[in-house]
């Protein structure tokens, strides 16, 4: 997701321009994202879709993520459930409570203001 | 009773949260409260499991240690003292903080609050809520702990105490009650919800100590923090209106700011239009968080709450098995194929014994192809028994004569799993109680 030696043109890596943070409810996984600049959060609204950060994750989110946005922080909430295998009291992960999936977030690329969507990773 | 504003410090975010900042806000602070969070979900399950082995165990382990560090500052002062760190044996918690006191020669008035251990009442028939299977599904179902509210925490708060120590208290609960009892907002007064929200969300963005001013934030060359080494715990001065002004020592670590504010804000709240707590359905979409002309500073408001749920949310612990984890490196050239292939002869001699598959990864493989520096196999699978464990982590072990070249490093543990259910108990079946113990 992250490796790719030529990044697409026109497109920026989330970890540039956002900030996140992991938190954990049983087997869901709740992912945070906030721009780094203010102004930025209505381009993260149209580029950091539910459907397009459960693309990103494929097969790590079982479940469905769903997106809540709170305009008055400039917060966009990921709810994804069955991202925690399991749950975290019985998963196998080294990551049990799946700290770090904020930061797989951030490895997600978005189109920059103007251009067509980035394509979601294969 | 009421005053003006509340002082309100975190002196504990988990069970294995660094003392020494609580020490200095306590010392330096000038707070009215005081507030240890030490308790996560599976934490009472566990400590349910050494109480029945021992009666006079089940606290926190770091209770002594804690008290030991604290009551020699907060009792001089007056700060009264909150904490769920009596886990799954608040009696016994409460203890330990009188003899802790009356070996420093101090009058300590502590409060104990019970009655969150629901195992002989709740129906485990009842769909989980995680999967709707009744929880009694699950396995042999070792603990059931209710999450009480601020409510049982007020007869504690009104009778003078310089410590309050309960169990499976809901985290915010934990600084509402304070609050509350300071600033004169009334629980069940349904003119007084938006107060009670207000609090909840000071407790919220309190309980997990550092996460609030640098801690679980830094991102070198994104958002850098100065002075991690030396992280400072956050308070908040909170008005009898409900609007706080969030703050850390000066001379402490780290930042707050509205970055990390609104990550904290965020965090773990699977819908901002309705946080539940056994106080309050907390709204978060009218919070605006403001920063001040002072550094670490921010002023918070626009906490909106409606009627607390019904319910009582439980945790059933129960017993899931053993989990075998078990791990090794291999470095330079080929390392990713020569631990691909100790993973796979590992998962084949596994199955031959009829173990389960569980999970083996290769941990630190580049992104596309290319070599890595090293790489770390891991193993890790569920288990019926102590033995079929330790026999998953035998048979990782072997892998030093009886696997791919140059693997070294075996770390291999086994562990007990409790697992935890949730499900919902009506109020009505629980009646917590306060004992007072004098020093």
């Amino acid at each position: 997701m992250t490796g790719s030696e030529t990044p697409p043109p026109g497109t920026v890596l989330l970890h540039e321009v956002a900030h996140a943070r992991a938190g954990d409810k049983g087997d869901t996984s709740i992912l945070s994202v906030f721009p780094l600049d203010d102004a930025d959060y209505d381009w993260l609204v149209a580029e950091v879709t539910a459907e397009r950060v459960a693309a990103h994750f494929g097969d790590e989110v079982a479940g469905d993520v769903r997106r809540f946005e709170v305009p008055l922080v400039q917060g966009l909430q990921f709810v994804c459930r069955g991202a925690l295998a399991g749950g975290v009291t019985t998963s196998l992960a080294l990551d049990t409570h799946g700290k770090s999936l904020s930061s797989r977030l951030l490895a997600m690329r978005i189109s920059l203001p103007g251009r067509a969507p980035a394509r979601p990773p294969g | 009773m009421s005053a003006p504003t509340a002082r309100i410090g975190s002196g504990a975010g988990f069970a294995g949260d660094r003392i020494g900042p609580a020490v200095d806000l306590a010392t330096r602070g000038e707070l009215d409260d005081l507030v240890l969070e030490c308790l996560a979900e599976r934490t009472i399950a566990l400590g349910q499991q050494r109480r029945r082995l021992d009666p006079t165990t089940g606290y926190d382990s770091r209770a002594e240690q804690r008290f030991r560090a604290l009551l020699p500052v907060t009792l001089p002062r007056g700060t009264r003292l909150t904490s769920n760190l009596g886990a799954a044996n608040p009696r016994a918690a409460g203890e330990i903080a009188v003899r802790v006191a009356r070996e420093l020669g101090l009058a300590c008035r502590v409060a104990v609050v019970e009655g969150d251990d629901v195992l002989d009442r709740v129906d485990l028939e009842r769909p989980s809520l995680e999967d709707g299977r009744p929880v009694s599904s699950y396995g042999e179902v070792v603990s059931a702990n209710a999450y009480i509210g601020a409510d049982a925490l007020m007869p504690a708060m009104r009778a003078g105490s310089d410590v309050v120590v309960a169990g499976r208290v809901a985290d915010p609960s934990l600084f509402l009650a304070p609050l509350a009892h300071r600033l004169g907002w009334d629980l069940d007064d349904e003119a007084h919800l938006d107060l009670v929200a207000a609090g909840t969300l000071v407790g919220h963005l309190l309980e997990c100590g550092a996460q609030l001013t640098g801690g679980y934030f830094a991102d070198p060359g994104v958002k850098d923090v100065p002075g991690l080494d030396r992280l400072g715990f956050p308070y908040a001065d909170v008005a009898a209106d409900g609007t706080a002004l969030l703050g850390k020592l000066d001379g402490t670590g780290g930042v707050l700011d509205r970055r990390t504010v609104r990550e904290q804000l965020l965090y773990e709240i699977s819908d901002p239009g309705a946080y539940l707590t056994p106080d309050v359905r907390l709204g978060l979409y009218g919070v605006t968080l403001d920063a001040t002309a002072r550094p670490d500073r921010v002023r918070v408001a626009g906490a909106r709450g409606r009627s607390r749920p019904d319910t009582l949310k439980v945790s059933a612990g129960y017993r899931a098995g053993f989990r075998a984890e078990a791990g090794l490196l291999y470095a330079g050239p080929g390392c990713v194929e020569r631990a691909r292939l100790a993973g796979e002869t590992l998962r084949r001699r596994l199955a031959e014994d009829g173990h389960p598959a569980g999970r083996i990864d290769v941990i630190g493989c580049p992104a596309e192809g290319g070599d890595a520096v090293d790489v770390l196999l891991r193993v890790a699978v569920m288990v019926g028994s102590r033995d079929a464990a330790e026999a998953v982590c035998a048979e990782t072990e072997s892998l030093y004569t009886n696997g791919p070249a140059g693997g070294g490093g075996v770390r291999a543990s086994t562990t007990e799993v409790v697992g935890i259910a949730s499900t919902t108990i009506e109020r009505d079946l629980l009646t917590p109680t306060t004992t007072f113990l004098e020093a």
